[in-house]
């Protein structure tokens, strides 16, 4: 696969063209934003956190596919997880596009990655100038969290 | 199509491949390639002649001062200006902040306004910003026409007496759309506020000729017009420069300095302080050296040509949008497009891959992105080294991103 095969996958294309949890969140949430000032992404999310687990989220934002794509495949992953396991796979995705220094965890050698769809954005890990796209959500996140947890 | 192409092997770089293919830069409204009379002419000095400017007694310094305001007359002459009125700076950016603060905040008061257009780059919009906070002046707009051209017929309604100064660029980094001057330098005159041209792409593209502008200030960067980063140049007119305040103190720009009262040393000197960026300063000489030896009418009608063919390869694309004006007499070669859905900086990302240079974003003019509702977009800009060939290429590559996000 070149490389720009390997970048835009088709999932990524799907949850750029159709990301999943759009909108707002009503009731009890917290809410973050993340922007890219240098390419203008935007990032806006909402997440409900009851007794330690995130019950629900909500994403709005406008950029690239893969700050998008991102973005959606996150809010497929958490709904349902434990903020300490979200925690655990925000660290995993960092590590897998080298944004924290370890070892990558997508090893084809050693299969049980917690990371799931979100493999598919590994094909950034080559295009260095995009990996801050990839991030963005996720770095949103964290933000939520702390504030959920504070 | 003015054929130019022979002056490609003075850019070393443009030997160079990316990702295994020949580099095709398109990216000149952001900085420009550099001949090597440039790189040449920097090395020159740091191997024979390094030494700090003015008030030095010995052989290397004076050397460095000449070559240092030789290289000002250059540039000055380069825009028809007397060396005295060419003030060197960090580039058009630090040039308009100077006039901002160094003319504004000593002549507007609560209340007077600051006219600009909507199609400013952020560095003739943040510095008027910053000294409408201090001042309580207020920025006013003005819009665009449907062809993407300033819409002046807004100014009666606009102009009066608390008008002091309207800050307007000469060809928008995003659009590339010309500024209208004359109307605005015109407007400012009858209202007696002061003109000041950003002039960032339009000198490196056009014939600048400041005697026949008459406009008060003009801003422009050495990069921008195959000079090196680091430098760029203030004009004004004598007495705007002599009424306005210098912003930064130090060595070079004082006459006598007491415990606490300074003389300023005279214009342009005034708005130098410290230890300038000498070697960019005989680089930004040589650049003008080697426009002025193609000739800028010359560069400015390839340009033209090479935009003319770009803006008509673009149209063939399919799901592509132009953002600026077809009218190519009304505009210069920075084009800007989307390609339907498909994000700016995928684009740019996806060209890249076939060693293309655009750049992508808000081209640091969001005001101007927000009026238009769009977040971004790819931007392909000429320069006197590009071809023809290099649009063919660019077409090409984006025909491979329609299939890549499955256009059909």
């Amino acid at each position: 696969m070149s490389g720009l095969d390997e970048l835009y996958r088709e999932v990524i294309l799907d949850h750029y063209r159709n990301p999943r949890k759009q909108g707002t969140l009503q009731g009890d949430h917290v809410h973050a934003e993340g922007n890219n000032p240098s390419c203008g992404d935007e990032f806006f999310l909402d997440v409900a956190v009851a007794d330690g687990v995130i019950t629900d989220a909500a994403m709005r934002g406008q950029g690239c596919s893969i700050s998008q794509a991102s973005g959606s495949m996150m809010m497929d992953k958490i709904i349902g997880m434990s903020i300490d396991d979200v925690r655990d796979l925000t660290h995993q995705f960092k590590l897998m596009m080298s944004i924290e220094e370890g070892d990558n965890p997508v090893d084809p050698e050693k299969p049980g990655s917690v990371l799931g769809d979100l493999e598919a954005l590994q094909g950034v890990r080559k295009f260095p100038v995009r990996i801050k796209c990839a991030d963005l959500a996720w770095t949103t996140l964290a933000d939520a969290l702390d504030q959920a947890t504070e | 199509m003015t054929d130019l192409s022979a002056l490609r092997s003075d850019f070393p770089i443009l030997e160079r491949e990316v990702n295994g293919h020949p580099l095709v830069y398109l990216d000149s409204a952001a900085t420009t390639q550099k001949p090597q009379s440039v790189l040449d002419a920097m090395d020159d000095y740091y191997r024979r002649h390094n030494s700090n400017v003015h008030r030095g007694a010995h052989t290397l310094a004076g050397e460095a001062t000449e070559m240092y305001e030789d290289a000002r007359g250059k540039v000055a002459r380069f825009i028809g200006s007397a060396s005295d009125q060419l003030v060197f700076t960090r580039g058009a950016t630090s040039a308009l902040n100077f006039i901002a603060y160094g003319w504004g905040l000593n002549h507007l008061s609560a209340g007077d306004k600051i006219i600009v257009t909507i199609m400013e780059h952020h560095a003739n919009i943040v510095p008027w910003q910053l000294v409408a906070k201090h001042t309580g002046a207020e920025l006013v707009y003005l819009e665009l026409n449907d062809d993407f051209t300033v819409d002046t017929s807004t100014l009666d309604s606009i102009l009066s007496p608390e008008v002091k100064v309207v800050s307007f660029s000469g060809m928008s980094n995003v659009t590339g759309a010309l500024g209208p001057i004359d109307i605005l330098s015109d407007a400012a005159r009858s209202v007696g506020a002061i003109s000041v041209l950003d002039a960032a792409q339009l000198v490196p593209h056009s014939p600048v000729d400041v005697a026949a502008l008459d406009v008060d200030f003009l801003a422009f960067s050495a990069h921008k017009m195959l000079g090196p980063t680091g430098i760029g140049a203030m004009w004004g007119k004598k007495e705007r420069l002599e009424e306005m305040e210098p912003t930064e103190g130090g060595g070079e720009m004082i006459n006598t300095v007491d415990r606490h009262e300074s003389t300023w040393a005279p214009v342009p000197h005034k708005f130098e302080a410290g230890t300038p960026p000498i070697a960019e300063a005989i680089g930004f000489g040589a650049a003008t050296e080697y426009l002025e030896t193609v000739g800028m009418d010359v560069i400015e009608a390839h340009e033209r040509e090479i935009t003319a063919y770009a803006l008509e390869r673009l149209a063939s694309v399919p799901d592509l949008t132009l953002y600026g004006p077809l009218d190519v007499s009304l505009r210069g070669g920075a084009v800007s497009f989307e390609l339907g859905d498909v994000h700016p900086h995928d684009l740019a990302t996806i060209l890249d891959q076939d060693g293309i240079a655009v750049r992508a974003g808000h081209h640091c003019a969001r005001p101007l992105m927000k009026y238009l509702g769009i977040p971004a977009t790819a931007r392909a800009s000429f320069y006197l080294y590009n071809v023809p060939e290099e649009v063919d290429l660019m077409v090409e590559s984006l025909h491979k991103a329609r299939k890549l996000f499955g256009l059909t």
